[in-house]
């Protein structure tokens, strides 16, 4: 099986979304990957040095720059001709981009999987992530997305892909970039970083995210999370939420201050090697899956927690 | 101008899902149903955006007879008239898009509001589906939705922030949770919503082919994670993760 892996990246680097993506394709056959964008010879040098690769397609247009779905998706059918799956990472790009090309190929896609059970059967997961679901599909071509935490990253290094130009497709006029706001962050990118301190409605306020969540994440050298609840009060902005409509995370250690525990919740990090809790209420929820809790007064603990550690 | 809102009755979202133990799926017999929550929200960004040029609201669900409650719902919330398209069995979304393909030629609306997912499959891939067939624009995972001169500009949550597109009409656009805060329907509204049209089809009607092409072969809980301990204070935790080789 031929399976096109869809490369996402910034403009210079591969982001390690893809790098998952790659282990999930590999396991179906052969890898090529699709380095889309403008001026984007860098990307695709760093791309085919990704171990297991085979030809990496550059479609290196205007078009292209900013990942619009409505021109990306032609170019993705136009190279399906030769592919029998297309693979993207379930990132916001990955979940815009991927289904278009499975209507336009007549395809059903298979979203989020967790697992290659064989060529045409995944498992994935459903209801926020309270059941796991095997699907076969029936379709000729697959059209796959892939949760990045459920695969290991391929390396970075050994490969030798064949970098190939692909002719551009154009711009279909139904779609114009306006701007992006793009949150600048020292920290580590949640969905790669090893550990992860997320807040919640408890902080009661912004400041509060700042002056006790902030130290503890710096730290231990950690990304900064937060539950919905956090977000909506408008505590942190939105890309921090870990949850079933916000981020997936497993990091080695994920640490909850002040969040209940909701479903929704659990749905983005119970797949974390270790989750530790802390939390006034001894009944939340989020002690059931916390290896290690604190019932404590979070104003109280977590600044103790970061002068001791 | 129209507006299309589908929407879809699913478990509702405060419902643990409880695994049938033959594997075959999620039991849904005598839980309480409700509409999908991105779908709430889309039904009201319509009718918010009914003071800025849009006259009519169509609501369309595809399923059981009992869609009939989500669609009376939208309804009593402020949709004009409704659409319910049966269907016995389940309905994927490639089937759900190429029906929603056929209203849309059907009704010619400007604009299609969609949920970003259901919380049921969480497949996400409903609104790009039906954008991708009908050759439009997809503004998905909308935290702000502004009509213009025959454009809509959508403010997109993605990963690392938000990005503004803009699309000519007609466009697609599927809502995020900060869209909006949706509204409860008032009692006269229910009532009122009750001698609005809802109009009953089959996918039959449409000359959709709905065979899904995805089996499910089983479904399961997923891996329980084995009981924690609680320690007494900050420094029982410190030495925790210490020994676990955290910022040691």
């Amino acid at each position: 099986m031929k399976t096109l892996v869809w490369v996402e990246h910034d403009g210079s680097a591969v982001k390690d979304a893809t790098l998952a993506a790659v282990t999930a394709a590999s396991q179906l056959g052969e890898v090529h990957l699709l380095v889309a964008g403008e001026g984007v010879d860098s990307v695709a040098q760093a791309a085919a040095k990704i171990a297991g690769v085979g030809k990496v397609h550059v479609a290196d247009d205007a078009a292209y720059a900013h990942a619009l779905a409505e021109n990306i998706a032609p170019l993705v059918v136009e190279l399906m001709g030769h592919h029998d799956a297309f693979v993207a990472p379930s990132t916001t790009t990955g979940k815009n981009v991927a289904p278009r090309v499975a209507a336009l190929l007549d395809v059903m896609q298979i979203s989020d999987i967790l697992s290659v059970e064989s060529e045409d059967t995944f498992t994935r997961p459903i209801y926020a992530g309270n059941a796991i679901a095997t699907v076969q599909s029936s379709d000729a071509k697959k059209v796959i997305t892939v949760r990045g935490t459920a695969f290991e990253k391929a390396a970075t290094e050994g490969g030798s892909g064949e970098i190939e130009a692909v002719a551009s497709q154009g711009d279909t006029g139904v779609s114009r970039f306006v701007n992006a706001e793009i949150a600048q962050n020292a920290r580590p990118e949640l969905t790669s970083a090893k550990i992860i301190v997320s807040g919640g409605r408890a902080l009661q306020n912004g400041e509060n995210f700042h002056s006790i969540i902030e130290p503890l994440a710096d730290k231990l050298g950690a990304g900064v999370g937060a539950s919905r609840a956090a977000v909506d009060a408008g505590y942190v902005p939105n890309d921090y939420q870990v949850g079933q409509t916000g981020k997936i995370v497993a990091p080695e250690v994920y640490i909850a201050v002040g969040i209940s525990g909701a479903i929704q919740h659990l749905a983005g990090m119970k797949d974390s090697k270790v989750i530790v809790a802390i939390n006034k209420d001894e009944d939340a929820p989020i002690f059931q899956v916390a290896d290690i809790g604190l019932v404590g007064d979070l104003f109280k603990v977590v600044p103790e927690l970061t002068e001791k550690l | 101008m129209k507006v299309l809102v589908p929407v879809k009755r699913v478990l509702d979202y405060n419902v643990k899902p409880r695994v049938k133990a033959d594997g075959t799926g999620v039991d849904l017999a005598n839980v309480k149903m409700s509409m999908n929550p991105f779908d709430e929200i889309a039904v009201e960004e319509a009718i918010r955006l009914k003071d800025k040029g849009v006259t009519e609201i169509v609501v369309v669900s595809i399923g059981e007879p009992k869609a009939q409650e989500t669609l009376r719902t939208a309804l009593a919330m402020g949709a004009d008239r409704a659409i319910l398209v049966n269907s016995d069995t389940k309905v994927e979304p490639l089937g759900v898009a190429k029906i929603l393909a056929k209203i849309v030629e059907e009704e010619q609306p400007q604009l299609v509001i969609l949920g970003k997912q259901a919380i049921d499959d969480d497949n996400n891939q409903t609104g790009q589906m039906l954008a991708g067939l009908l050759g439009w624009g997809q503004g998905t995972f909308a935290s702000k939705v502004e009509l213009g001169d025959g454009t809509v500009t959508v403010t997109r949550e993605v990963d690392g922030g938000l990005e503004t597109d803009s699309f000519p009409l007609p466009a697609i656009v599927t809502t995020d949770l900060r869209l909006n805060e949706p509204r409860y329907a008032s009692l006269p509204n229910i009532m009122k919503a009750k001698s609005k049209p809802l109009a009953q089809k089959t996918a039959a009607d449409y000359g959709v082919d709905v065979t899904s092409r995805l089996t499910t072969l089983k479904v399961v809980e997923p891996g329980k994670r084995q009981a924690g301990v609680k320690v007494a204070d900050v420094d029982e935790l410190v030495t925790k993760l210490h020994a676990m080789g955290i910022a040691k």
